[in-house]
């Protein structure tokens, strides 16, 4: 549907051409992921990870809608159906909960590449401000569903998860401990919530996959991003997504699975929280209680205010942590350059990979016990972490020199990389790059 | 990409024979995933079936010392009813007396229960039509015209061997195994003599 060049389908079999004459279901698969969705031909192993997100989403899905066969919502019956009935005494039960509560940590490691795919590579940037707007929105989808998931076995970490998680709002002044208590259905997490949570639990992945149609709809208006950052210019700069991308997609999935089956296997509860097999009492709190692991760099965040300051360091910590994520939707504004790729922005890579580390540090503090060093080193993290986003990328994008761009995609793949910098007869520096964008 | 690019040209030299290499790389790659996805969708059916939970309530024991001739009691088996009735000489009499020819499912009575303990008739409660709970087995319930059971749902009826006489079931109330552990204990489930 993006370029002149993609291939209209052309039904083979009789059958085929009923269908598609009466409902066009296979047209529009063909142009969406079969022959006739030309892209870029330069994609490296960073843009597999969208197929590989929408595979966990979709485990996530079919294996949860098996478990929700066997789990009881209720505060008496919850932790039974999960420990006792799910785990010893549905056939291969214990397989089907091990592949959810790790294809959740598989889904959030392949989406984390993925969105720092699209931060390094700016494809957040024109024309596909609204494909990064609607990734976040899915981003933050996962992360209500993730946690209301993680309610539901109703352990100690369920619980108390329940009640920090909730305890946000309260920060709020005035409206927050009424929101909190109407979010909860009463005063602490009880049946109430629990029902609830399951609820939207089940309701929400599939919300999720209306949100991916939207943007993988979106993404197919002006094609894939890829690494060099510069427009398709003509057909030789593509490939037919079928059959080289769902080749390369194909295997690649198959590996992934493989690591994903290893700790499934050998290791699923490496990434869980021991305490979880506690079943949950609203009278006593874990010592150490901290989120799922892909929370951690926003729990850092949460942390990391300790001193009231004009509003008290409560609702500080809640606003920046909402925030950490919502100035994400701004990004294609905070950063101005016209250079997509971070291959060419020579400063702009340096601080991409601090940002990567920073937020690494930030999911480490986030996880460890809290001392003295730990909470220092989370709040320099959390201020960089900002200070990247607010102060450092619209300066980066104002006075860097961007390297020259190569001036097709199918120049930059024929020659080496040495020349892919400073491809032959090499136009004028940004001259290229305006072009570019125009396009 | 190179490699790729360079793929798709591959000479179609070996087409004398009708198989390239990448062919049977393709038919190779795909085939082992296909099976896989099929062995991946084994445990998405096999846990649909009884869990081990549901399996360990496989026998129910009953005590039949205080049902007096004439009565009968409801008991749970894997959560169906069971009808264990004290038939008396007459209800006896009444079944043995009837020609097989007469029976839409020829059985007598002496095969429907343990040698020796004619009188004791153990049958599930659940209508072989549609699975309903007959009515008959408690105190002044609707026997029906052959004063065994009689179905509410779709008027199915048996006769006191529990029997189908009249009405929609194609089956007598199945009988299920069960054995005497002692002479006033009996154990449904079981698979005795």
């Amino acid at each position: 549907m993006s370029f002149s060049w993609a291939k209209p389908y052309e039904p083979k079999h009789p059958l085929m051409r009923w269908i598609d004459e009466r409902l066009p279901l296979p047209r529009l698969a063909y142009g969406a992921v079969g022959g006739g969705y030309p892209v870029p031909r330069n994609l490296n192993y960073w843009w597999n990870f969208g197929v590989l997100a929408g595979i966990f989403l979709t485990i996530q899905i079919i294996t949860g809608i098996v478990l929700a066969m066997h789990f009881a919502a209720t505060t008496g019956g919850a932790f039974n159906s999960v420990n006792q009935l799910i785990m010893r005494d549905v056939n291969a039960g214990w397989l089907l909960r091990y592949a959810h509560m790790n294809g959740a940590s598989f889904f959030f490691i392949v989406t984390y590449i993925h969105i720092f795919r699209g931060l390094y590579y700016g494809s957040y940037k024109a024309p596909r401000e609204l494909v990064w707007m609607l990734g976040l929105v899915i981003y933050l989808l996962m992360m209500a569903t993730a946690f209301m998931g993680y309610v539901l076995p109703w352990g100690q970490m369920s619980y108390w998860g329940a009640q920090v998680i909730t305890g946000f709002f309260s920060a709020f002044p005035l409206v927050g401990e009424p929101i909190r208590i109407w979010l909860l259905g009463g005063y602490a997490p009880d049946q109430a919530a629990l029902t609830r949570f399951f609820s939207l639990h089940y309701l929400l992945p599939f919300v999720i996959a209306a949100v991916v149609i939207l943007h993988i709809w979106a993404l197919h208006i002006p094609g894939s991003s890829n690494p060099t950052g510069v427009d398709v210019k003509d057909e030789k700069d593509t490939l037919p997504f079928h059959p080289f991308y769902t080749a390369k997609d194909g295997w690649f999935a198959g590996a992934v699975l493989l690591v994903f089956a290893v700790v499934t296997f050998f290791a699923p509860n490496y990434l869980g929280h021991p305490d979880n097999n506690i079943p949950a009492n609203a009278l006593a709190t874990p010592a150490h209680i901290v989120p799922e692991w892909y929370f951690w760099p926003f729990y850092a965040i949460l942390r990391s205010f300790t001193v009231d300051f004009v509003l008290e360091a409560k609702l500080w910590g809640v606003l920046a942590m909402f925030g950490s994520i919502l100035l994400l939707f701004f990004l294609p504004w905070l950063d101005r350059s016209p250079v997509r790729s971070g291959a060419y922005r020579p400063v702009f890579k340096r601080f991409f990979w601090l940002l990567a580390i920073d937020v690494v540090i930030l999911g480490y503090v986030g996880g460890a016990p809290l001392n003295w060093w730990r909470t220092a080193l989370g709040q320099v993290a959390a201020a960089y972490y900002f200070l990247h986003f607010l102060v450092i990328l619209p300066l980066v994008s104002a006075f860097e020199t961007p390297l020259p761009l190569p001036n097709s995609i199918t120049e930059s793949v024929l020659h080496g990389e040495e020349a892919e910098a400073a491809p032959a007869g090499s136009t004028p520096r940004g001259g290229t790059t305006a072009a570019a964008v125009v396009q | 990409m190179a490699t790729k690019a360079g793929s798709a040209e591959v000479p179609q030299s070996a087409d004398a024979e009708g198989l390239r290499r990448r062919d049977y790389l393709k038919v190779g790659a795909v085939a082992f995933a296909g099976v896989g996805g099929v062995v991946a969708l084994a445990p998405l059916l096999v846990q649909m079936a009884p869990s081990a939970d549901v399996l360990a309530l496989s026998t129910t024991e009953v005590d039949i010392s205080k049902v007096q001739p004439g009565q009968g009691i409801k008991v749970s088996w894997r959560k169906q009813p069971v009808f264990v009735r004290n038939l008396t000489p007459k209800e006896i009499a009444e079944a043995n007396a009837v020609p097989m020819s007469q029976l839409r499912d020829p059985q007598s009575l002496a095969e429907r229960t343990k040698p020796g303990k004619q009188n004791w008739l153990i049958t599930l409660g659940v209508c072989t039509h549609l699975g309903c709970v007959p009515l008959g087995i408690g105190e002044g319930e609707n026997r029906g015209p052959y004063g065994g059971y009689f179905c509410p749902c779709h008027g199915s009826m048996y006769d006191t061997a529990a029997r189908i006489r009249q009405g929609p079931a194609p089956k007598n109330l199945q009988v299920p195994d069960y054995e005497f552990t002692s002479p006033t204990l009996v154990t449904i489930g079981a698979k005795g003599k």
